[in-house]
């Protein structure tokens, strides 16, 4: 005889779920009380865990401390440019790997998997060399161009052209005499668009939250981006305890209210990615 | 890793023969051009630069003398080296491990078909991924502070410390370790739930039928359809935990290049950023990154070969 049954969820399960989305959240929550408490308040035992009012205050001496909004600004241009830029140059770098046929293709492809492997921030007193030669130090173009060229997302964008495009429907597109940048930008990528999309979001957050290279990179605090400000407020962190954490605050939630709105696509993204059986 | 290169390469669309117009023939290499121009310039020349640079006295504003092997000499010789190595070595252990472990135990918790909320664990469960090292450091600071901080009012309750987490140096490493675990094991978690749920729902129906307990089913069933995914997150914590840089930066107000005054956490990358753009030493510097590459690659491929050892069972 056959039982078939589906287990049942134990209230463990939610138990130790609900402990590990509250340590995932009430880092943040945590962030949010110290920027709207004064100092007095923050330092008080046991610590005050129920938001001050002191918000205002303490935002406008982020902004007057260190060119903050600029910094924004210029985290969101680096960060934008960055996700359009991997977005599209990856698609068509994953196009002609998936669906056109050239001499090396394979031997290439294995290259780019392969680069995946280097570390690349060992390198960075050389990377700052080539910078300085480019005479492009203290400039947004140093952190953009270098982060176009992502061989995870050729890899990504590979492995959605090659399952989602049937090479009929590109082969009669051929017939009909479309050039080979015809079928990319009228068909291919079209049908593609999801995938880059998450792919562009992917390295959108990854450039706004970058630290390192624009931490050698930057000079001038009118360069700098949300994180760097970020570092220079911790210089002060004698003057307001809270001010690091007020700036820090203020630079997560264009990142928080971009979760509310296509986290759910970012957790299928990742969920989709190249590990899937 | 059968996933790396799969699927089968896939039938061409462009016949490619030598009737089609050159501008055709030569598209594909123009779509795949910008990566390898942008890869070349700012990821190889650099990576190959370094072993040069490292041959050399080179001051970024002075001269650049050859001196051979020198610096890797005065590198073996250097105790703020092997301190750096244990350092790195000490916060990989302390960050990885625990956070490939819980990782494993939450992708199997919310594999359950029946599971309400599941979009709500997964989503909070990222929240710490789009937060950036820079303000994870700042909001752990505060938490683990020694005088205000919560953990340690938390821990006085029960009798304990209060413990300096900056200042001293098993309790820098653990701090560290925290930040990187805490922003890194969501992302885990969802790429172990994805090979999950990659495994038929009949086999732990089965097993379960068979009277096989959720421990069982973890160690039997779990485990070993994820060993492709634990491989891949094995190694590229590695590379990426070797190089670790915020984190230990920001962790010391007084002294942050050398992460305390007694380099108690300082870490490989942040001791070759303090001799490149700290001390204007860029030779000494990039042969300090010559020995992290060493490390990485000799790491990474052992813990590969740890990891996949043992395929071969069946």
């Amino acid at each position: 005889m056959k039982v078939r049954t589906i287990e049942r969820v134990r209230w463990w399960t939610y138990a130790g779920l609900g402990l590990a989305a509250l340590i995932s959240l009430f880092p943040l929550y945590w962030m949010f009380v110290v920027s709207t408490s004064d100092t007095a308040a923050a330092r008080q035992q046991p610590p005050a865990v129920v938001p001050g009012g002191n918000f205002l205050h303490l935002a406008t001496t982020v902004f007057e401390t260190v060119p903050f909004l600029r910094a924004l600004l210029n985290s969101l241009i680096v960060a934008v440019s960055i996700g359009v830029g991997q977005a599209l140059l990856c698609s068509l770098a994953g196009f002609a790997f998936a669906k056109l046929r050239f001499r090396g293709r394979n031997t290439l492809f294995l290259l780019v998997v392969l680069t995946m492997t280097v570390p690349t921030q060992l390198s960075i007193i050389p990377q700052y060399m080539i910078i300085s030669k480019l005479s492009w130090v203290d400039t947004l173009q140093a952190l953009i161009v270098p982060g176009l060229a992502s061989a995870f997302g050729i890899f990504w964008m590979r492995q959605h052209l090659a399952t989602t495009i049937s090479d009929e429907l590109l082969q009669a597109a051929r017939i009909d005499g479309a050039t080979t940048w015809q079928v990319f930008w009228r068909i291919a990528f079209p049908l593609v668009r999801p995938a880059a999309f998450v792919l562009g979001l992917l390295g959108f957050v990854t450039a706004w939250n970058d630290f390192l290279w624009p931490f050698v990179v930057l000079k001038s605090p009118e360069m700098y981006t949300a994180q760097i400000a970020i570092k220079a407020l911790q210089n002060n962190y004698d003057v307001d305890l809270g001010l690091a954490m007020s700036g820090s605050f203020l630079a997560t939630i264009p990142m928080l209210i971009l979760f509310v709105f296509v986290g759910r696509r970012m957790v299928a993204g990742i969920m989709d990615g190249a590990f899937k059986g | 890793m059968t996933t790396t290169l799969s699927p089968a390469p896939p039938k061409a669309t462009a016949p490619g023969t030598s009737k089609e117009p050159i501008k055709e023939r030569l598209a594909p290499y123009a779509y795949i051009a910008p990566f390898f121009v942008i890869f070349g310039v700012f990821g190889l020349v650099p990576l190959l630069f370094t072993f040069y640079v490292s041959l050399f006295d080179w001051n970024p504003i002075g001269d650049h003398v050859f001196i051979g092997l020198d610096n890797f000499r005065r590198l073996l010789d250097d105790p703020r080296f092997y301190n750096a190595v244990r350092n790195t070595f000490s916060i990989w252990l302390l960050s990885t491990i625990p956070e490939l472990l819980i990782a494993l135990g939450l992708a199997h918790l919310l594999n359950h078909v029946r599971l309400k909320w599941a979009v709500f664990f997964r989503m909070s469960m990222l929240v710490p991924y789009i937060t950036s090292v820079a303000a994870t450091a700042i909001v752990f600071l505060q938490l683990f502070d020694r005088d205000y901080g919560l953990l340690n009012w938390l821990l006085g309750q029960v009798g304990i410390g209060p413990i300096d987490f900056v200042q001293s140096t098993w309790g820098s490493h653990v701090l560290i370790a925290v930040m990187v675990a805490w922003r890194w094991t969501g992302y885990n978690t969802l790429l172990y739930l994805a090979s999950l749920q990659a495994v038929p729902r009949e086999i732990y129906e089965a097993a379960a039928v068979d009277g096989a307990g959720s421990w069982a089913q973890f160690r039997r069933i779990t485990i070993p359809s994820l060993r492709p995914v634990i491989v891949f997150t094995i190694v590229t914590s590695t590379i990426g935990g070797l190089q670790i840089f915020t984190e230990p930066l920001l962790l010391s107000q007084s002294a942050p290049l050398t992460c305390g005054p007694v380099r108690q956490c300082q870490t490989l990358t942040l001791f070759l950023y303090e001799q490149g753009f700290g001390q204007f030493q860029f030779g000494y510097g990039a042969a300090i990154g010559v020995a992290l590459f060493v490390l990485v690659v000799a790491f990474a491929g052992l813990n590969f070969f740890l990891s996949t050892r043992g395929r071969t069972d069946k």
